[in-house]
């Protein structure tokens, strides 16, 4: 058994380890280290009344804003994290990114509570990008709070590329007000144990979600996405969309749960989850949940557990492209659709290949990251010897 | 030497015997049409050609310009010049039409050991061979087959039929679910793609599609055998006559 170390603030040296960039889209950057607000070098200087601190500074400073969130003891100060508040009217066109980094030399026990808020008639991209920058095990524990206020919309992308010997289990809270509109893409590349909790309520009427989901796990990887969405109020609409692709001996379990309430009525819930096994040791556990206390909604769930299609494989192949690429051009497409709803087209390119080269088995991680995976990614690949 | 020779050909799915000893040759330039009523064979004997290994060939062959080809794989074969264009052409969601014929073409030419085609020789190629069979640059920009109709599917294989320039083109029941302007559009595309190095098979349960693509030869394939051969007139007195008679010649 590994005894952990609880992770200690940031040396101002450590920022070396910063060094993402996603080609030809500019963001402002947020730097976070071991779940610590990294105070010093962030791009954060952004004026227009928005607020980027630690969440203990958000504590002091900005009581107002926190008071009537009902978060939490305000009086508590061992709470590490960032907060980010976005004022009224305010439409951000340069996404922010937060850039959580992950280092250590001994097993590193790390917690950070997040809390973001989008201001009414406010928009906001936010990018969070969980990297793992050496071999060694650390177990992460985040929660994110995140507030849409009334007319406001929230694109979130999320990528979660740790290492196969760490663990990150990720609660995320979404609250929507009236007339909001979310939209989410999570990619669990890589990681040891990964688990998402992601929860999206209600709050007010006319305000949508759509929620969309990626895992690539392979050898003796395990991700888990537990997702509820409670439809508190009439005239929602979610819409959950999550594909996984499995190798090896990979675990993958989906939980998608729908409330909703006796008077919500016009709800609109979608729920879908697709897999695609590789091998017969990878296992997925695909669980929709719908729990519907009226009559006047519109509910739809659906869940595949495949191969890929032999017929589009024929198909390929007679045209003179080679099992292997058209086994490639498959898993691809299938990852593609997730980020269809995307509207950072520069992102997407660079998310689009990072996903290509997770599926060849090369580094999944961006190029000018410092990420050391030393362990040789596997490729996926089906081996029909396996497949009974 | 002939293109490809089919001799004695059995050929079984599941235990179940289809192909029954077929015999065909055919020689370099020519228009075979391949006439039958349902389920005698036809589309199998076009997927074993073409590959397909659902099917077991229990006995005889198949030479393919001098080799034997039921040893190649299936790229193999499209790489040397075989193309099937089918009969139900299966929808790939989130693959386009040009980023699949790119890697056609490509793996194509890496199989012959050239070198990728440039980028812009590509889209040039596109852009020739779209206007053979009238399809939209909206259509080449889509995902292969997904949401197509009947119509445009059948073009989009006799598209992918011209930027490969196959030796030899196998089209299976292309006319199936065709009205009469998609017909005229695919038949000119195939007769603009004729020459003296490229044959045809044409698979076809109607004698309308040979008023378009003048057949060389016509072949009656039933109950997994080649029973009768004849010119274009044959195709004609079958549709007058219908698939009944045969039994009684």
């Amino acid at each position: 058994m590994n005894s952990f170390k609880k992770a200690t603030r940031p040396r101002e040296e450590d920022f070396k380890d910063f060094s993402c960039n996603i080609p030809q889209l500019n963001t402002y950057r947020i730097n976070q280290y071991n779940g610590f607000f990294f105070e010093k070098n962030n791009d954060a200087n952004i004026d227009k009344g928005i607020i980027i601190c630690s969440i203990n500074t958000a504590k002091q400073k900005h009581k107002d804003i926190l008071e009537n969130k009902n978060l939490f003891d305000l009086s508590d100060n061992d709470d590490e994290g960032i907060f980010i508040y976005i004022p009224n009217n305010t439409d951000l066109d340069i996404p922010l990114q937060i850039l959580d980094i992950i280092k250590t030399e001994e097993p590193l026990l790390i917690g950070s509570r997040n809390v973001v808020i989008v201001g009414e008639n406010s928009k906001l991209k936010l990018i969070c990008c969980d990297d793992s920058v050496n071999n060694n095990i650390s177990n992460s524990n985040n929660s994110i709070k995140i507030f849409l206020e009334n007319n406001s919309s929230l694109e979130y992308y999320k990528m979660e590329n740790i290492n196969d010997s760490s663990s990150i289990f990720t609660d995320t809270n979404f609250v929507l007000r009236n007339n909001s509109e979310l939209k989410t893409f999570w990619l669990s590349l890589n990681g040891g144990n990964i688990k998402n909790k992601l929860v999206v309520s209600f709050e007010g009427e006319y305000s949508r979600a759509e929620l969309n989901g990626l895992y690539l796990v392979d050898k003796e990887q395990l991700v888990d996405n537990q997702i509820s969405v409670y439809h508190n109020k009439p005239n929602c609409i979610s819409n959950q969309l999550y594909k996984g692709i499995l190798d090896d001996s990979a675990k993958a379990q989906f939980k998608g749960h729908v409330y909703v309430k006796k008077d919500s009525v016009h709800t609109e819930a979608m729920q879908n989850n697709r897999n695609i096994l590789l091998t017969d040791k990878a296992i997925v556990n695909t669980q929709p949940f719908l729990e519907i206390y009226n009559d006047d909604v519109k509910c739809l769930h659906g869940a595949t557990i495949g191969q890929l299609d032999e017929s589009a494989m024929f198909y390929m192949r007679s045209r003179g492209i080679s099992e292997r690429s058209a086994k490639m051009l498959l898993m691809y497409a299938f990852c593609n659709d997730v980020l269809s709803k995307a509207s950072l087209e520069e992102l997407k390119d660079r998310l689009q290949d990072v996903i290509k080269r997770r599926l060849h088995g090369e580094l999944s991680s961006c190029e000018n990251c410092v990420l050391n995976c030393n362990a040789p990614c596997g490729s996926f690949d089906i081996d029909m010897s396996k497949i009974q | 030497m002939s293109l490809l020779e089919i001799k004695n050909l059995y050929c079984s799915i599941k235990g179940k015997e289809i192909l029954k000893g077929v015999d065909l040759t055919i020689n370099e330039g020519e228009v075979h049409a391949i006439m039958g009523p349902n389920g005698n064979g036809k589309s199998t004997l076009a997927a074993v050609i073409a590959g397909k290994d659902t099917f077991d060939v229990t006995q005889g062959e198949i030479i393919y310009k001098g080799k034997n080809l039921l040893e190649l794989p299936v790229e193999a074969r499209a790489a040397e010049g075989i193309f099937l264009g089918f009969q139900y052409p299966v929808e790939i969601p989130g693959v386009s039409i040009s980023n699949f014929m790119k890697t056609a073409i490509n793996e194509q030419r890496k199989y012959k050991g050239l070198d990728p085609m440039p980028t812009m020789e590509f889209m040039k190629l596109m852009e020739e061979k779209k206007k053979i069979v009238e399809m939209t640059a909206k259509l080449a920009n889509r995902s292969v087959n997904e949401g197509f109709s009947g119509g445009e599917k059948k073009k989009n294989e006799i598209f992918q039929m011209a930027m490969l320039n196959p030796t030899l083109s196998i089209l299976d029941e292309t006319d199936s679910g065709l009205d009469i302007d998609a017909l005229r559009i695919v038949a000119s595309g195939v007769n603009a793609l004729r020459s003296p190095e490229n044959s045809t098979i044409l698979i076809t349960h109607y004698q309308r599609l040979l008023d378009y693509i003048i057949p060389d030869f016509v072949h009656v394939l039933y109950e997994g055998k080649i029973v009768k051969t004849g010119s274009k007139e044959l195709a004609k007195e079958l549709e007058e006559k219908g698939y009944e008679w045969l039994k009684y010649e």
